[in-house]
Order: C-alpha cells, then structure tokens, then sequence
C-alpha cells in the first residue's frame, strides 16, 4: 500500500519535473514546479517528517513559488524566444549525456538499505528542542541571513532613476560637450 | 515499508532534471526554478537519510536549507527584476556584459 502511494507520487513529481524542463511557457513550468513541491511534501509526510512537509508547502509552495509567480508575471514572458543559432555545441551532448547516465548508475548501483530500530517523529517539539540547544548558533546565523537577504532584495530591486542608463550615457555625454564647448566660449571671450 | 533506495533513487533523477534543466533552458527565471528542483531533490535524500537513520539532524538541514532558498530566491528575483529593467530580457545569452 505505502509502495503504491510512494509510486504514484514519484511518478508524478517526475513527470512534473521534466514538464518543468520542456515546457516553453515559464508560467506553466511554474505551476509544474509547484505540483513537484506537493508530491515532495507527501512523501515528506510518508517519511514521518510532519513539520518539514507543513515548512514544504508553507515556504517553498507558498511563499518562493509566490515569489516566482509574481516575477513572471510582472516581467510579462509569455514564451522564452526561439533562437538558432546555439547548434554548434551539439556533438558535445552526447558524450556528457551518457558521462552523465554512467555516473547517475554508478552511484545509485551500489545504494545498500539501512534501517535503524527506533522512532524519530519530525514534529515541531522534537525539532525546535534540536534547533534551540545543539544548533543554536547555525539558527541565528540563518536569522541573520534573512535579514541580508530582506536588505539585499529592497536594495537590488529598487528603482533607482527614471530615465535609462542609455538615455543617461547620452545625457552625461551631452552635458560633457557642452561643458567644453562653454569652456571653449568661455576662452574665447577671454 | 517503502525501501531507503526507492527515495534516493526518486533523489537523484529529480537532481538530474534539475540540472539537465540548468545546461538546457535560456530563461533566467526558469534556470532559477531548476536550482530549487535540485535544492528539493537533495532536501528529499536528507530526509529520507533523517527518517532511516532515526536521527533528527537531516531535517534540520533541511531546515537550514529551505531558509538559504527563500533567501536566495528573494535575491536572485531581486536580481533578475533588476536586469529586466536595464536591458529588457531574460534570455542568459544577452547577458554577456561581461564576457567582452
């Protein structure tokens, strides 16, 4: 039962994923993107992780995917632009493609099943009681992180002039010359 | 009992989708998703290591890395909205300022 839930779930993340890879409207590869998150968060719950399944959904397909979203929208891509001429590289992918199959099978040839008798719940009381004594320092440091990051995102995107840096190459280089050409007037007056 | 394997392998070819996505898409925005899938992809094996193993360390990671994401992609989307702004496209082939 547990193995035909885990199936499905893992049929659908992977087919998701790779509607995520192929899918030209950024939008939809978005959406795909999400449904991965969902089938992640399940099977986090089938791993008795119940805290990080409910932080899977909350943060990642709630507030990043949000974030993404939001982006694409705002930005306005409807379809990423056809362009011809990056064929040149092509011989290159089938080596590193099958380099790349090689090293996947070598690393998952050799996977031995572990299993330790015992019982550890992923709820809240068990991990806050790791995070705030054994690792309270890295928790902190992750606080201050966010903050950086709040700092750098209201920094990075916030909208610095109205006219664009083409328009002001021209304005600065326009107000040059004619800074020289007064300077010129100005001698020859002199 | 779902086997460790299962996961781990489940693990791995959502990191490799992920970064077959990263070599193959030019949108900035949809190469930014793909890292999350590989982000997501190691989160899994890290719980599923947390889960067999009885130890509650691997779903702390997993915590810390879910914070690193969200900041990275409050960041990047920063970034990319930024870049939009100065050169009207997301396509990673016309960012090429700095290659000359």
């Amino acid at each position: 039962m547990e193995k035909v839930l885990f199936l499905i779930l893992a049929g659908i993340s992977v087919a998701a994923a790779i509607n995520v890879i192929f899918q030209r409207n950024t939008l939809y590869s978005a959406f795909s993107l999400i449904a991965v998150f969902g089938c992640l968060a399940a099977l986090y719950v089938m791993l008795q992780a119940q805290l990080i399944a409910a932080l899977q959904i909350i943060v990642y397909a709630g507030a990043i995917m949000v974030l993404f979203v939001f982006v694409i929208m705002l930005l306005n891509i409807r379809q990423e632009e056809e362009q011809k001429d990056r064929y040149h590289l092509y011989y290159l992918s089938l080596p590193i493609g099958v380099l790349l199959a090689l090293e996947v099978y070598y690393g998952l040839s050799n996977i031995q099943d572990v299993s330790v008798p015992g019982a550890a719940v992923g709820n809240a009381e068990s991990l806050g009681q790791g995070l705030f004594s054994t690792y309270l320092l890295p928790f902190e440091v992750t606080s201050i992180l966010i903050l950086l990051a709040i700092v750098g995102a209201v920094v990075l995107a916030r909208k610095e002039r109205d006219i664009p840096l083409e328009m002001l190459d021209a304005l600065e280089a326009e107000q040059a010359k004619n800074k020289q050409s007064g300077k010129s007037e100005g001698k020859e007056n002199n | 009992m779902v086997p460790l394997s299962w996961y781990l392998v489940l693990s791995a070819v959502l990191f490799t989708l992920g970064a077959v996505g990263l070599f193959v898409k030019r949108n900035i925005i949809s190469i930014f998703m793909c890292i999350e899938l590989m982000l997501n992809a190691v989160n899994l094996s890290l719980v599923a290591f947390s889960s067999f193993l009885k130890h509650l360390d691997g779903q702390l990671f997993v915590f810390m890395v879910m914070v690193v994401a969200a900041a990275e992609a409050g960041v990047g989307l920063a970034l990319i909205i930024s870049v939009f702004r100065n050169r009207e496209s997301v396509d990673i082939d016309k960012l090429n300022l700095l290659k000359m």
